[in-house]
């Protein structure tokens, strides 16, 4: 029923968006791999990974990828487990406010970070707690914990109702049947949380915008906004630090590409 | 999309009848050690911090010294000052590039090629999803790399012989806002396609088969059968892009930090600025106020509207 001709009319339209989506990301590797180093004492070829180690080093980003990764690990490892327990109380048993405290903490998805930085800026400086790993990483906890306990309640309402009783019979404890029955059935939902945590901590920019005011803590894509403001944009340099910045994320998004997009398309707002 | 009801298992038959949900001797009390963490970085680090936002909205203070009362006069300022409204209109005008623009270009894609099943679609699928997926501030390098007065973009428009159009796009008045709404689009418009694609290869063959027999054109298919269908994937692409497009605020502190002027200034710029370039703390957290109030009832609007019809 479906012409051939419009069979390639569809491809040679996802093909052209393919394109467009994948233009600006080519550019900057190509720029990453061009030779205009300032100083290049290497031997000169068409791919010139120079860039690279002197982003590496002259550019600081070995520093702003380990608070990256620290960042990224305590965020990550703190909300999983906040959220795993959180739903797994919301999802399964039954207590009295439990409504309430569970749609109050949905609202905590919706605010945005914006309403939050100020005012706990001001107030952890005035505990002397600015420019500290727990002025990074908590306000980020608390957000990512909001999207996993709603994400893992979701999860938890679904689990086998069997599976819980036949543990129960089994002489299993509720701490017992969450961690060696519910968790290791739940993979696939604890690794969608995971992996979407990961991106939205990684990515972050705000709250590592003003939380950390000293360079030895930026993340980095903060350290990468401040290296830009130094170079003009389209050298190999900067290039280089955007590659390097991005290429955690885009790694993992290529083998975990499908938690991603469920993910986003069961409606996983940040 | 998220379960709610609870189903009749077999397992019914070992529950005992009093519990609804609960099973005999399930611990209930121990559900408060449970969701104890979560409480209690939520009330740390959300919900005080919300309310002490709210507090400083309501008064004067520079950030350092002796801070004075002054009431709604700073929800006066963000909606009469022409830099803080601004910001809200411009947000706007993200919103058209961010949303509308993706949300119906992905809609008229999908509905079209959804037509023919292809295959294939997992490899289009990841490259069209990548844009979502890199830091925003990489994002904002490159484009700003595109936009260079001696950048891809003027260099395609001179090829073609449109010399007159190439400018120095960010330095521009009037074109530097459209020039990151641009990229918005770009971010979102994979998104938008690949939600509607999915939503769209759910649908059973034979409506339209029937549709067709009914004398149903093209226009009417896509009111009557796909659109309705994908109410759930088009509230969550909406929701998505607009809150992406009111909370922008990356990309305009790498791009163009506000300018040129105040042309491309955005309500979380303004946050930022007010509080920390400016020293104004109270101006700014009621600013942060409203664009929270605005991003709740935004996404209360859209998602009633993707409940309705949907049972």
């Amino acid at each position: 029923m479906i012409s051939r001709g419009e069979r390639i009319a569809n491809y040679a339209v996802l093909a052209l968006f393919a394109a467009i989506a994948l233009f600006p990301v080519l550019l900057i590797l190509q720029t990453a791999l061009s030779n205009d180093a300032i100083v290049s004492d290497g031997p000169a070829s068409s791919f010139n990974f120079q860039n690279f180690a002197d982003a590496w080093d002259q550019g600081h980003f070995a520093s702003y990828m380990r608070t990256s990764v620290v960042v990224a690990i305590l965020v990550v490892g703190l909300s999983t487990v906040i959220s795993v327990l959180a739903g797994y109380a919301f999802g399964t048993m039954s207590f009295r406010g439990s409504e309430v405290i569970f749609y109050l903490i949905l609202l905590g998805i919706m605010v945005p970070a914006e309403a939050l930085v100020v005012a706990l800026y001001f107030d952890l400086r005035a505990l002397g707690l600015t420019n500290t790993l727990v002025a990074i990483v908590m306000p980020q906890v608390a957000q990512s914990t909001a999207f996993g306990t709603f994400w893992m309640r979701a999860y938890f309402r679904t689990s086998s109702r069997e599976v819980v009783e036949a543990a129960h019979i089994d002489g299993a404890g509720h701490w017992r049947t969450l961690w060696q029955v519910l968790v290791p059935m739940g993979r696939p939902a604890v690794t969608t949380m995971v992996v979407l945590v990961f991106m939205w901590t990684w990515n972050e920019f705000l709250i590592p915008l003003i939380m950390a005011t000293s360079e030895n803590l930026r993340t980095a894509p903060l350290g990468l906004a401040f290296f830009q403001g130094q170079y003009t944009s389209g050298t190999a340099l900067l290039a280089a630090g955007a590659t390097l910045v991005a290429l955690p994320v885009v790694v993992v998004y290529l083998f975990l590409q499908r938690h991603f997009i469920r993910g986003m398309v069961e409606g996983a707002v940040k | 999309m998220t379960p709610v009801q609870q189903m009749a298992t077999p397992a019914a038959t070992v529950r005992t009848p009093s519990g609804r949900r609960g099973r005999p001797g399930e611990p209930r009390r121990v559900a408060y050690l449970y969701i104890l963490p979560a409480v209690a970085v939520f009330g740390l680090f959300i919900l005080y911090p919300l309310i002490r936002t709210a507090q400083f909205s309501l008064y004067e203070w520079d950030g350092l010294g002796a801070s004075s009362w002054v009431g709604l006069a700073n929800y006066q300022a963000v909606f009469s000052e022409p830099q803080l409204r601004g910001a809200f209109v411009h947000a706007l005008v993200l919103i058209v590039f961010y949303a509308v623009v993706p949300v119906t270009l992905g809609l008229l894609l999908a509905a079209t090629m959804s037509r023919a099943l292809l295959r294939g679609l997992g490899f289009f699928r990841v490259v069209l999803f990548l844009p979502q997926v890199i830091p925003m501030v990489v994002v904002a390098i490159a484009w700003r790399q595109i936009y260079e007065p001696e950048g891809p973009l003027n260099d395609l428009l001179r090829f073609v012989g449109l010399d007159s159009l190439a400018r120095p796009w960010l330095g521009d008045y009037a074109w530097a806002l459209p020039s990151v709404g641009i990229v918005g689009t770009w971010v979102g418009t994979g998104l938008c396609l690949v939600l509607f694609l999915a939503g769209m290869a759910r649908i059973p063959r034979e409506l339209y088969e029937a549709a067709r027999l009914d004398g149903a054109g093209p226009l009417r298919e896509f009111v009557a059968i796909t659109l309705p269908s994908v109410r759930g994937e088009l509230a969550v692409a909406l929701t998505l892009t607009v809150i992406a497009a009111l909370k922008t605020f990356d990309l305009v502190y790498v791009m163009t930090s506000g300018g040129p002027g105040t042309e491309t200034t955005v309500p979380s710029y303004q946050v930022y600025n007010n509080a920390f370039l400016l020293g104004r703390v109270g101006t700014a957290t009621a600013l942060a106020i409203v664009l929270t109030a605005v991003v709740f009832v935004v996404t209360v609007v859209i998602n009633r509207i993707g409940e309705r019809g949907q049972r």
